[in-house]
C-alpha cells in the first residue's frame, strides 16, 4: 500500500510574524521556515505504518517554490521513501493544491493520503477535504488515531464535543490532529541518507492543472493590539476589580 | 441573492454557533435559508425557524443524515446549491470538515473562519494564528465560507420562518460512525460560555486541574478550558483545548491559570473581554494580554479566589 503525504513549507511555529508596513502581506524575509507541524505528524504516521509492515512506500509531496525541496528532504529524513516537488512561484491556494494532489493521485495510485489538518500560515484547514471531494473518496479529518485493516481505515477524530470514530473505505484522505503521534527527530545518519533519496520535480502545467488564485488579498493588517493591564497584589484586589471595575462577576 | 446557511445541530437542538453564522449571513445581506439535515430532526428544524433573519428552513430528514457525515451532507448541499450566491457554515469541527468538500465540488475557493464582512465578495479572516488579518476578495460565483462564531453576535429567536421539506440525496455509504464519546458536562459549552476558567501545564497534573479549577468554575458558572500543554499532558480531554488549532473563544471573562501564554494559545482567547492571568512567573507572556495579572502560586491563589467570589 502506497501512502502519499503532502508537506508544506511554512514560517516556523516559533516565529512571531510581522505585518509589512505597506499592508501587502507578512514579512518573510530572513524568517526561519520549517515543515508545517501537522504535516510532520502526517509523515510520522505514514512512516510508522510502513515500519509496521502495513504500507509499502511513503511518498512526500510539496507544492511551491524551489526551496520546498528542503521540506521534502526533512520528510525523507523522517522516513519518506521519495519526494515529489510541484514547483511554482504562484501563490498556491488550497483548491489549487488539492487539484495538483488529485493529478498526482491519478499517477501514483495511493491507497491513502495522510495530510496535516491545517497549515499554520494561512490557517485554512481545507486541502485534505478538497482532495477527498475531487477524488470522491471518503475523508476522516482531525485524526487522533488511525488503524488500517481489511481495506478500511478506522479513524478516531477530535471533534468539538469530544471524540468520534469513523470507519471509512479505502482509498481515503485522513488529516492529522495534534495528538495522533509525536514525530521523531531526524537523526544525522537519516538526514544524510535522505539526501540520496529520489526527488522528482514537476510543474503544474505538466500535471495539466490551472493554479490561478481565486482569492485576491486586498490587504493584510495587524490586529488591534491588546494592551497589558495592571498587576494586582492579591486575590482581594483581583475580586474587587472584577466586581467593581470590569463588572464581569 | 440568496444565502444558504448549514445548521449545526444534534437532531434535537441547534448548536449555538449556528446563530452566529446566521448573523454573518445577515451582514452579507439577502434572503437567508437554513438547511437542517438530520434524522428525526424536526425539533431542530422548529428551533431553526425561530431564528431572526431566516426566511426559509429547508429540512432533509433521512436516516443517513443521523450523524451528518461530510460525504452525505456534501451530496445534499451540491444537489441544492443552485441559486445560492453564498453557502455558510460555522467554523467548528463540523463546518471545517464539511465546507471545503462542498467548495471543491463547486470548483470554488473556500474562505475559512471569517471575522468580518466588508461586502458580498470581500471578507476579513485571521491568518498566522491571528497575528495578521487578511482582507480577501473572492472572484468565484459561489462563495463558500466558514464563520468564526466569536466575531458575530448571535441572532435572536423571535421569528417564525416557513419550513419546507426537501428530498434527501442518495446515501454515499462511504463513511460509518461507529462510536461517539462526547464529554458529559453540566457546565456551559466552551464556545458559548460567558466565563471560562482555563488551566495549563502549571497545574502539574490532571488531579490538580480538577481539584483546583472545578470549584472555581462551579462558583462562577464557568466553562472549563485548557492550553495545549495541559491537553497533551493528559490532564483533560482534547475538546478542552483553546488555541489556534483548538477552540477560539471570546467570553466576558477568561481566567488563565498556570498558562504561560504561547502565541498559539493567545490566538484562541485574546478577543476575550476581560482576561485574568494567574501565574508564578512574572515574565510569562500571558501577562502581556491580561487586564489583571496576579503573580503568585496558583495552589494558594485559586482556593483563595474560590473563597472570595460568590
Amino acid at each position: 500500500m502506497k501512502i502519499l503525504v503532502p508537506v508544506k513549507r511554512v514560517v516556523d511555529y516559533n516565529v512571531k510574524v510581522r505585518v509589512k508596513a505597506d499592508g501587502t502581506g507578512v514579512d518573510l524575509a530572513n524568517v526561519k521556515m520549517s515543515m508545517n507541524p501537522f504535516d510532520e505528524i502526517a509523515i510520522e504516521e505514514a512512516v510508522r505504518l510502513k515500519e509496521a509492515g502495513i504500507a509499502t512506500e511513503v511518498i512526500a509531496v510539496s507544492c511551491g517554490v524551489a526551496a520546498c525541496q528542503e521540506t521534502l528532504r526533512t520528510a525523507m529524513a523522517i522516513g519518506a521513501d521519495r519526494g515529489i516537488l510541484v514547483e511554482t512561484d504562484v501563490d498556491l491556494q488550497p483548491l489549487a493544491v488539492a487539484k495538483l494532489l488529485q493529478a498526482l493521485c491519478a499517477k501514483e495510485q495511493p491507497q491513502i493520503v495522510i495530510c496535516g489538518k491545517q497549515a499554520i500560515d494561512d490557517d485554512a484547514n481545507q486541502t485534505g477535504q478538497m482532495l477527498a471531494a475531487l477524488q470522491n473518496w471518503p475523508q476522516a479529518t482531525f485524526a487522533s488515531k488511525v488503524v488500517l485493516a481489511n481495506g478500511k481505515a478506522t479513524v478516531t477524530r477530535e471533534i468539538d464535543g469530544g471524540l468520534e470514530t469513523l470507519e471509512i473505505s479505502l482509498p481515503a484522505v485522513v488529516s492529522t490532529d495534534l495528538r495522533l503521534n509525536e514525530p521523531r527527530y531526524a537523526t544525522l545518519p537519516n538526514i544524510m541518507k535522505a539526501k540520496k533519496k529520489p526527488l522528482d520535480t514537476v510543474k503544474p502545467a505538466d500535471l495539466g492543472v490551472d493554479v490561478t488564485p481565486r482569492l485576491t488579498t486586498l490587504k493584510v493588517a495587524e490586529p488591534a493590539k491588546r494592551s497589558a493591564g495592571i498587576r494586582v497584589a492579591d486575590v482581594a484586589e483581583l475580586v474587587n476589580k472584577l466586581k467593581n471595575e470590569a463588572k464581569v462577576i | 441573492m440568496a444565502i444558504l446557511v448549514i445548521a449545526e445541530h444534534d437532531n434535537t437542538a441547534l448548536k449555538a454557533a449556528t446563530l452566529n453564522t446566521v448573523a454573518a449571513a445577515q451582514k452579507i445581506g439577502g434572503d437567508i435559508h437554513l438547511l437542517v439535515a438530520g434524522s428525526n430532526c424536526s425539533a431542530a428544524a422548529q428551533e431553526a425557524a425561530t431564528l431572526n433573519g431566516v426566511s426559509l428552513v429547508k429540512v432533509a430528514d433521512a436516516a443517513h443524515y443521523q450523524n451528518q457525515t461530510a460525504e452525505n451532507l456534501t451530496a445534499l448541499v451540491i444537489a441544492n446549491a443552485a441559486g445560492y450566491s453564498h453557502i455558510l457554515a460555522p467554523a467548528t469541527t463540523f463546518g471545517k470538515n464539511l465546507a471545503p468538500r462542498i467548495a471543491a465540488l463547486l470548483d470554488v475557493a473556500q474562505i475559512s473562519e471569517i471575522t468580518g464582512v466588508e461586502s458580498a465578495d470581500t471578507f476579513v479572516r485571521p491568518i498566522y494564528a491571528g497575528n495578521a488579518l487578511a482582507t480577501v476578495k473572492s472572484a468565484d460565483q459561489t462563495k463558500v465560507i466558514t464563520v468564526r462564531s466569536t466575531a458575530f453576535d448571535a441572532v435572536n429567536r423571535e421569528n417564525a420562518a416557513k419550513i419546507d421539506s426537501i428530498s434527501p440525496a442518495a446515501d454515499t455509504a462511504q463513511s460509518t460512525l461507529t462510536n461517539r464519546e462526547l464529554t458529559k458536562s453540566e457546565r456551559p459549552e466552551l464556545g458559548a460560555a460567558k466565563i471560562i476558567v482555563s488551566g495549563g501545564r502549571g497545574l502539574g497534573s490532571g488531579e490538580n486541574y480538577h481539584t483546583l479549577l472545578e470549584p472555581l468554575a462551579d462558583k462562577l458558572g464557568a466553562a472549563l478550558g485548557a492550553s495545549r500543554a495541559a491537553v497533551d499532558a493528559g490532564f483533560v480531554p482534547n475538546d478542552y483545548q483553546v488555541g489556534q488549532t483548538g477552540k477560539i473563544v471570546a467570553p466576558q471573562l477568561y481566567i488563565a491559570v498556570g498558562i504561560s501564554g504561547a502565541i498559539q494559545h493567545l490566538a484562541g482567547m485574546k478577543e476575550s473581554k476581560v482576561i485574568v492571568a494567574i501565574n508564578k512567573d512574572p515574565d510569562a507572556p500571558i501577562f502581556q494580554v491580561a487586564d489583571y495579572g496576579l503573580v503568585g502560586d496558583l495552589f494558594e491563589v485559586v482556593p483563595q479566589l474560590v473563597g472570595a467570589v460568590g
